[in-house]
């Protein structure tokens, strides 16, 4: 009963020479909701798509509900769920016929596609829409049904690859709601995401770059200054053209807009905080504030970027902003 | 560079905005997409529209491109409006719809050099643009990858040196970002900024609370009107809301309890913890009260600053609890 929900080891795809996931490897108890954080191209999809039993690994070994995703997949399709981007309900169809359709897809008899079509009603929140065309729904109405949908054969485990692309922010919140109503009933969850929200609203993340896992731990403990470097907010007058002055600067390690100012991570030294404000004023900035903050994920994001891309010293220059704008 | 004050208004009132609606409407069937929007944006400002699905946001951004007309109201976009000279607007304006509007079998250079000649741009002003704007964009490595092998926010970026090949005067996106990773769309951004900072006047729809922070005002759009618009600073004291965050267990029962206790507006789960908002402080101490009757582990309350999301969502909750 204690056995992970989803366990990988040594995961690794490749397309041709070219590696998509390099040997990650990790392990989510049941009940945990998981979040998958990575920039486009990372291997956020890829992985996504082996643990559910839909593309086979190169190398490596994993087990998702009990069974094996290389020599079982056809046993772990039928006990996970999956939603991806590009989702697919048919528009021409009512809400309630989608739930028919997928629930005769995934073999539920009568009596189960009858409960189970009132319980992803009631989920969704979709139970006064139920005879609307699916084409007349809004996008995030649409991705609650399609979530609807994917739960329909009560799945263990949930995949949902970028569930919420393009929401508002009242439909994410709800689509959350329905995801934390999952772990009160102990199904996992494993979620990518690009909204920094919803990342912090995640048990646990994994961070991917480049197709290997970098980070992984609670939201609040990767939230946390490099050793030997401070963060640094800033409010000031054109605050792009202050990271433009301040980026590739000696003891800058980045600059980048934040809220209506800057977030600059400087390295850490007896008054790192007055000594940029002393660079930006010099630099003819009026500067309203600069003090140490905490970082936020997004912070994290960029520097695990940074760390992951070492070799720095010859990108970093490459990488300035251009100077002035055309 | 002009004056640069602390406050809400940053605009230099003496001039004229660089865009402007008045009593903007827009009829599909009998049914208001838009009714009745009002909006001044200065020159250099970047102006960011949120708003639920379905609020109006895309129909407003056409009807200011000129890409559709309004049913009522007018539009004025560089001292020129936008129904009786749109030849002058369409050469003070770009638009990055969307969509990606670009050619995905053509390649970077080709699309650029498509573009220019919508514009009847060519020779050597185009050469020096292409350039400077492959430059500003990072996108010269990538000049001859068609447009289709470009990832998510690369895409965005040859969108937007399309969209800035005429030097327009004022921009205009619709959720340029959507599906885009933080870090390109903290890249996309700094271009954007530092456009602005150089003159240009930006409307921006956006979905990310997180952008909306970044402009320097916000319009919240609700059914086709803007309930608000002020600093992002001001929308978050306009939801007048005071947020704390309560780490216990179990979380059903805890939100349970919580919900129970006469001032508090909503309850939201947050990973391992609760939001809870509240009217006054003073509801703080009956929300440990009721949880401790539950029988639940109260482990810390505190205050928390509320982001955008949670203005958004309160101003948008109190509106339909209004209505």
């Amino acid at each position: 009963m204690n056995e992970a929900a989803i366990e990988v080891e040594g995961l690794t795809k490749r397309f041709g020479d070219f590696v998509a996931v390099e040997a990650v490897s990790f392990a989510v108890p049941r009940g945990e909701v998981f979040g998958l954080l990575g920039p486009n191209g990372a291997g956020k999809s890829t992985t996504i798509r082996m643990l559910c039993g839909i593309l086979l690994p190169s190398g490596g070994s994993g087990r998702v509900a009990s069974h094996d995703i290389v020599t079982e997949p056809e046993a772990v399709r039928q006990r996970i769920g999956y939603m991806s981007q590009r989702f697919s309900l048919y528009l021409d169809l009512t809400v309630a016929e989608n739930l028919e359709f997928y629930g005769g897809v995934y073999g539920l008899d009568a009596a189960g596609l009858r409960e189970r079509k009132q319980w992803a009603l009631q989920m969704s929140g979709l139970a006064e829409q139920q005879d609307k065309l699916t084409a007349d729904l809004s996008a995030g109405w649409r991705q609650r049904l399609a979530l609807g949908c994917a739960l329909l054969h009560r799945p263990e485990v949930v995949f949902l690859d970028e569930p919420t692309a393009g929401a508002d922010p009242i439909s994410r919140r709800q689509f959350w709601e329905v995801i934390y109503q999952l772990r009160s009933e102990g199904i996992t969850t494993l979620v990518s995401t690009h909204y920094m929200d919803e990342a912090e609203r995640c048990d646990r993340l994994g961070f991917i770059f480049s197709g290997r896992l970098v980070a992984l731990d609670r939201p609040d403990r990767l939230k946390r200054a490099p050793a030997g470097q401070l963060l640094v907010a800033v409010e000031c007058d054109r605050p792009a053209a202050a990271v433009e002055a301040l980026t590739g600067r000696q003891g800058v390690v980045y600059a980048r807009l934040h809220r209506a100012g800057l977030h600059v991570l400087v390295e850490a030294r007896e008054g790192s905080a007055q000594w940029l404000r002393g660079e930006l004023e010099a630099s003819g900035f009026a500067v309203a504030r600069a003090e140490p903050v905490g970082p936020s994920l997004e912070d994290v994001f960029v520097s695990l970027i940074r760390d992951a891309e070492e070799p720095t010293s010859a990108k970093a220059s490459a990488d300035k902003p251009a100077e002035g704008s055309p | 560079m002009r004056g640069f004050t602390w406050g809400p208004r940053m605009i230099d009132q003496g001039t004229e905005p660089a865009l402007q609606a008045r009593g903007l409407r827009k009829f599909f069937d009998g049914f208001a997409a838009v009714d009745g929007l009002d909006v001044a944006v200065g020159r250099g400002e970047v102006f960011g529209l949120v708003g639920p699905d379905g609020a109006g946001k895309t129909t407003t951004l056409r009807m200011i491109c000129g890409a559709l007309p309004p049913t009522e109201g007018s539009v004025v976009v560089a001292g020129f409006d936008v129904a009786r000279r749109g030849d002058e607007v369409h050469r003070r304006i770009g638009y990055v719809p969307q969509r990606f509007s670009l050619y995905p079998e053509l390649t970077v250079d080709e699309n650029l050099l498509f573009r220019a000649r919508a514009h009847g741009m060519s020779g050597k002003r185009f050469d020096e643009r292409r350039e400077s704007l492959l430059t500003f964009t990072r996108l010269g490595r990538f000049r001859r990858r068609l447009a289709r092998d470009l990832s998510g926010g690369m895409r965005q970026k040859l969108a937007l040196a399309a969209a800035l090949l005429h030097e327009p005067e004022v921009l205009v996106l619709d959720e340029p970002t959507t599906g885009v990773d933080p870090v390109s769309r903290g890249e996309f951004w700094q271009m954007l900024l530092a456009m602005a900072e150089k003159g240009m006047t930006v409307m921006i729809a956006t979905a990310y609370m997180d952008e909306a922070e970044r402009c320097r005002r916000v319009g919240l759009l609700y059914r086709g009107r803007l309930l608000l618009q002020g600093t992002p600073q001001e929308i978050r004291l306009a939801a007048n809301l005071t947020l704390l965050e309560v780490t216990c267990e179990p979380l059903p029962e805890s939100r349970q309890a919580a919900q129970q206790v006469p001032g508090v507006r909503w309850v939201e789960m947050f990973g391992d913890r609760l939001h809870v908002a509240i009217d006054q402080a003073q509801t703080e101490a009956l929300i440990r009260e009721s949880m401790t009757r539950a029988g639940v582990t109260v482990r810390s309350v505190r205050p928390i600053e509320p982001g955008m999301e949670d203005a958004f969502f309160e101003l948008v909750r109190q509106r339909e609890a209004g209505a």
